[in-house]
């Protein structure tokens, strides 16, 4: 069980990366008040520009590390721009922003295989990426170091530093209280000197960039390859965020639940004694969890009072 | 302005963007919608061609609009369409009946299908308030993974993504109507949208349910007040958009295929949201929507053969229109803008 579980355990962690991030992300804008369903067309979006900077690069340069690099920063960057669309449907023109999510999700997934098309004759783009590797010292720590520090990916840190800042700056600085406060009652918070439609662009905006990273980070840890989806990973993560009630803490136990639970449906069938259980079951049983989670929850639940709702300054 | 006028801006929109991608990437939109449109009405064929297209999207897009009447963004058309499709292939395998009472049989079966799997969301939403949006993703990948392992133990295919074939008798493919346009893949299932369309018209703007089901949408405590049972028509109408969904996977997998497709979700379900979007949630315009996306889809192919642009153009413009529909308030201010601003040039003038 223990050695099944060190095997798991690095496959685990990638696959929670990606949803991680994208789900932080959305924690952002959700606590500004804006909804955001576009983590998937966004998430694409970073997939694709993380693949097409990386590929030209690595053409060029080889597989320096440096490479993947600078294709995750064209990835938030891309993620960042793209989002803009979103910010500037549902801050300036009040638009429903279930419906500029999906347009966001349906544009991006169409465009980035258009786009990948013309320029390189397939939809597909293939990249070499990160290996992975034992953190000095750490790794050599019992048990810990079996599950937490070998074989780990440089984007595993990288995610988990920014989930550390965000966790401050969300609670212990001036922007996140204003932040926060424009989610909650954004009146209030107008009335505060806060200026509402500048904090919801920035959560939308950091939503961006975190899921443009994410799905970079799905590309460069374990898929390395581009082809215009990234298996519903948006939504999932927009599960995680509810599921971890809007909380940075809630979104990093909901996405390792999810990352956990698919790595072993994948893996049940090479391990005996999950090989009884039908691997339909095993599929199924997070997203059962999960509404059930919901049902749970909706008692209590946290979610930020003014999210989705159009900010009218005029109306109180 | 009215609605139509404003998918109308939307659709302009849409195709601008797309002679300026085409353009962009270095094609000649001129030769791209010609062959674009071509592809979709050259001959019977192509028109039946894009009829046949076009049916899936009526009956999804007809479902979420009717969600959104009460209110309820039902983002769940894929999962429905593609559970209600997997009922109508089981039944089609299982029954041996004379063919025109199994075609009842499938059809009754896939809307059942559809509306059990939307049943669930809708329960969930009314007793306990849970988001649609959130469970209706979560019941698409449980349909997901559930016909992912059941089609190849039950009916396990030639290739490993599909279903075996079902049995002509079990399809809604009709030799006289495929004749009729001279080949094309057209099937009974047009006539099942159509129907579709006409009764939910009907339940919307005739009886006393639609009234109902719309004051849910309008104002939730409005109608609560009015003694509406508010909770009864979420799930009603949860459990009718559902059930529309699973037909969409019908006239999908009994109709236009002839077997059902594994590890993938049914894009059809998402265009949905799309068409609902551009046809104001009006049956009418949720035919005429889906018409012309049908159109898009099916020429493209047709481009993609005689000019080298990614047949991808086709959904880009949809989406770009999806975009710009929601955003049509944008579109809205500026006719306001322009119009007091005459009115006050007029004024200076007279």
């Amino acid at each position: 069980m223990w050695t099944t579980l060190e095997q798991i355990f690095p496959y685990a962690i990638v696959f929670t990366i990606p949803l991680l991030i994208t789900a932080l992300g959305a924690l952002f804008s959700e606590r500004s008040g804006v909804v955001n369903i576009g983590l998937d067309g966004l998430m694409i979006i970073g997939s694709f520009m993380g693949a097409f900077v990386t590929f030209k690069l690595q053409e060029q340069y080889g597989d320096a590390p440096w490479v993947l690099w600078v294709g995750l920063l064209a990835a938030m960057a891309a993620g960042m721009l793209f989002s803009v669309l979103h910010a500037f449907a549902s801050i300036n023109l009040s638009a429903n922003q279930i419906i500029s999510g999906t347009a966001i999700n349906l544009i991006a997934g169409a465009l980035t295989i258009f786009l990948a098309r013309n320029m390189t004759g397939s939809g597909n783009i293939r990249i070499s990426i990160f290996e992975p590797f034992n953190v000095p010292l750490l790794s050599d720590i019992p048990f810990l170091g079996d599950l937490f520090f070998t074989r780990s990916n440089p984007v595993t840190w990288f995610v988990l530093i920014i989930l550390a800042v965000s966790t401050v700056v969300l609670y212990k600085t001036p922007f996140g209280m204003r932040l926060r406060a424009c989610g909650e009652h954004p009146h209030a918070a107008e009335a505060a000197g806060v200026r509402v439609q500048s904090m919801r662009y920035a959560g939308v905006l950091i939503s961006g960039a975190f899921s443009g990273l994410g799905g970079a980070a799905i590309l460069m840890t374990y898929s390395g390859e581009f082809n215009g989806n990234v298996s519903g990973l948006g939504f999932l993560a927009l599960a995680s965020l509810i599921f971890g009630q809007w909380r940075p803490l809630g979104v990093l136990a909901a996405t390792f639940f999810f990352g956990f639970a698919s790595t072993v449906a994948n893996v049940s069938q090479v391990i005996p004694s999950l090989a009884v259980i039908p691997p339909v079951v095993l599929k199924v049983f997070p997203y059962v969890v999960t509404l059930i989670a919901l049902v749970i929850f909706s008692k209590s639940s946290n979610a930020p009072k003014a999210v989705g709702e159009p900010f009218d300054s005029g109306k109180r | 302005m009215n609605n139509s006028i404003k998918s109308f801006v939307a659709v302009l929109l849409g195709l601008l963007a797309g002679v300026l991608l085409m353009a962009v990437t270095g094609h000649n939109p001129v030769e791209g919608f010609k062959y674009l449109i071509e592809g979709g009405l050259k001959n019977p064929e192509r028109i039946g061609n894009t009829l046949a297209t076009a049916t899936p999207l009526i009956l999804t897009g007809l479902s979420v609009a009717f969600a959104f009447r009460t209110g309820l963004f039902n983002i769940g058309a894929a999962g429905q369409m593609l559970f209600g499709g997997f009922c109508a292939t089981a039944v089609g395998h299982w029954l041996d009946l004379p063919r025109a009472l199994l075609l009842v049989v499938i059809v009754l079966a896939g809307f059942i299908g559809g509306a059990l799997w939307a049943l669930v969301p809708g329960i969930l939403k009314a007793r306990y308030n849970v988001h649609e949006v959130v469970s209706t993703i979560m019941m698409n990948w449980i349909a997901y993974w559930i016909v992912f392992y059941a089609v190849p133990s039950y009916f396990k295919g030639s290739s490993e993504t599909e279903s075996r074939q079902l049995p002509a008798n079990a399809l809604l493919q009709q030799q006289g109507l495929s004749d009729l346009f001279q080949g094309s893949y057209i099937n009974l299932g047009l006539f099942v949208a159509l129907i579709s369309v006409v009764l939910v018209a009907f339940l919307i703007q005739k009886t006393t349910l639609g009234y109902e089901l719309k004051a849910v949408g309008f104002n939730r405590h409005a109608a609560e007040y009015a003694g509406i049972g508010v909770q009864r028509s979420i799930v009603l109408s949860m459990f009718i958009s559902g059930g529309i969904a699973g037909l969409a996977g019908v006239t999908q997998y009994t109709g236009n295929a002839s077997s059902i497709q594994i590890g993938i979700l049914p894009s059809q379900g998402f265009d949905g949201i799309a068409v609902a979007l551009l046809g104001a949630n009006a049956p009418l315009g949720v035919l005429l929507a889906a018409i012309f996306f049908g159109l898009l889809y099916s020429g493209r192919g047709f481009m993609n053969a005689m000019t080298d642009i990614p047949p991808e153009i086709a959904d880009s413009i949809i989406a770009i229109i999806i975009y710009f529909a929601a955003t049509s308030i944008l579109v809205d201010r500026l006719y306001r803008k322009y119009k007091s601003r005459r009115a006050a040039n007029k004024k200076q003038g007279g």
